[in-house]
């Protein structure tokens, strides 16, 4: 992997650091004027999502990290391990539970998701940012109640739990952010 | 742009009442700074003439030449001069900037540190400033924050310092020389609470770091060189210039071992500057002070790209 010298640092380089992969957010350049010049950065782990501070010596370098982001296509999951296919390569990948984090509970099968790999496995899986779910259980609600203040949990068939609007009954088919897990619309089917 | 070409008639007027007499120097020169935390460009100069041919850096400050016109017997000298600095880019960093430099006959560091406060204070006409400037020594300010005595702390000591204070420490940072320590924790302790609504003036480095200032013996001695700090930017940096030809040829050799340690290229040295000072440079203290970052503060920004026409990245 490449190396990446201090003045290439800029937001969005991934880098290793204690054997972990990094994505710099943040990059600051210090020097005294007469002195010894660094570069503090802001880094976040990209397998804890944790963001830490970090200084270099200006001019020295870190070694580059082999990370990219791919779309996938999710297959289906074995409990254990969820299965994704590049849909150019028809190679099939499978990412753990610390991968998927959140997202396995808004993933329907075939859905389209950007997967962060770390030397060719995935480190992070983000599902899409709409999905499309039916509901497969509410409580009834107040019929006549357009105005959406209030609302309840509804069960998804992914098994998410989301607020809706009191006059969103089961069986319904809605649309979710996925990024704030809020509900945005009815669909018709 | 109007505040910056406010600002400029006003230096002008400022140095014109005290008959300090400004100067041009060229940008260009043989020979170059042998300090190895500043890195110069290097330029081919295709001729015609005896410099046919040959590599000429580009200033990182008008220092040199101004000296030699000290020594000719110039008197009191300043210069507002376009310099470059390799390597260094940032909010407050941009690889070429502007230095109001200027000269003193016959004053010490602490006289020219009371000049500087005159200036800056009238240019900021009331912006920034609430209270009267203040003097630390380089000593008083790791006393009062890091509780270390920066002339004869250990690395060890230093890098505890920097542990206490969650300072994340660089790879490779050196087990012998000091420098680079106190640098961090200037940088990351010291440095961002300087000049809190008034000017800082730290004063009296470590002997390691008086570049060429001169040095005062003493216990312990320290090189007579000062900074100027506003809003925890560093504007400013002086000297109680060393007039002595056979140290300044010592620093600057030692700089090139340094350099030559560090698998950085060596700088031709400055004869005609070493031959200046050998003839008599008359005592005098000198400054210079970085001109985009005071229109920067001045106009209550925090990156030079608005003090600048065009910063590097749209240059």
């Amino acid at each position: 992997m490449a190396t990446y010298s201090t003045n290439e640092f800029k937001g969005g380089l991934k880098i290793m650091l204690d054997g972990d992969p990094y994505v710099i957010v943040d990059n600051e350049f210090v020097k005294p004027g007469k002195g010894q010049a660094f570069n503090r950065a802001k880094v976040r782990n990209l397998k804890t999502g944790r963001v830490i501070e970090r200084t270099f010596k200006s001019g020295d370098s870190v070694e580059g990290a082999d990370v990219v982001d791919v779309e996938l296509q999710y297959l289906y999951s074995d409990g254990e391990h969820w299965h994704f296919m590049d849909q150019q390569s028809y190679e099939q990948l499978t990412a753990d539970a610390s991968a998927m984090g959140d997202a396995a509970k808004w993933l329907k099968e075939e859905a389209i998701c950007q997967v962060t790999l770390w030397n060719g496995i995935p480190l992070s899986v983000s599902p899409p940012i709409f999905v499309i779910m039916t509901i497969i259980e509410t409580d009834p609600g107040l019929r006549g109640d357009t105005s959406g203040g209030g609302g309840k949990p509804a069960t998804l068939e992914t098994g998410a739990v989301v607020r809706v609007p009191l006059f969103v009954q089961s069986g319904e088919v809605i649309k979710v952010d996925t990024r704030t897990g809020e509900y945005v619309s009815r669909v018709k089917e | 742009m109007r505040l910056r070409a406010k600002l400029l008639a006003q230096v002008r007027a400022f140095f014109a009442t005290r008959n300090v007499l400004e100067v041009e120097t060229p940008a260009l020169s043989a020979a170059a700074i042998p300090d190895p935390n500043l890195a110069s460009f290097a330029v081919c100069y295709a001729g015609p003439g005896p410099r046919h041919g040959q590599t000429l850096y580009l200033q990182t400050s008008p220092e040199f030449p101004m000296k030699r016109l000290l020594a000719a017997g110039s008197g009191c000298i300043y210069q507002i001069a376009r310099v470059f600095r390799d390597g260094e880019a940032g909010r407050r960093h941009n690889p070429e900037f502007t230095l109001l430099e200027w000269y003193r006959v016959g004053f010490d560091h602490h006289r020219l540190m009371s000049e500087v406060a005159e200036l800056v204070t009238e240019l900021l006409a009331g912006r920034l400033l609430v209270a009267e400037p203040e003097r630390l020594s380089y000593q008083e300010i790791f006393q009062q924050h890091l509780d270390l005595d920066p002339h004869r702390a250990s690395v060890a000591e230093l890098a505890a310092g920097a542990a206490a204070q969650n300072v994340p420490i660089p790879p490779g940072m050196p087990a012998e020389d000091t420098d680079p320590w106190l640098d961090l924790l200037l940088t990351h302790c010291i440095e961002p609470t300087l000049g809190q609504g008034r000017l800082t003036f730290v004063y009296d480095y470590p002997v390691t770091q008086a570049a060429l200032a001169r040095l005062r013996p003493g216990d312990p001695p320290v090189g007579e060189r000062f900074e100027l700090y506003l809003d925890g930017v560093e504007l400013a940096n002086g000297f109680h210039e060393l007039g002595d030809a056979s140290e300044q040829r010592r620093r600057f050799v030692a700089e090139n071992a340094t350099r030559q340690a560090a698998g950085l290229p060596e700088m031709p040295l400055d004869e005609a500057l070493l031959a200046a000072l050998a003839t008599g440079l008359p005592a005098c203290a000198g400054v210079a002070l970085g001109f985009d970052r005071l229109v920067m503060l001045a106009a209550g920004k925090s990156s030079l790209q608005h003090a600048m026409a065009f910063a590097i990245d749209s240059a």
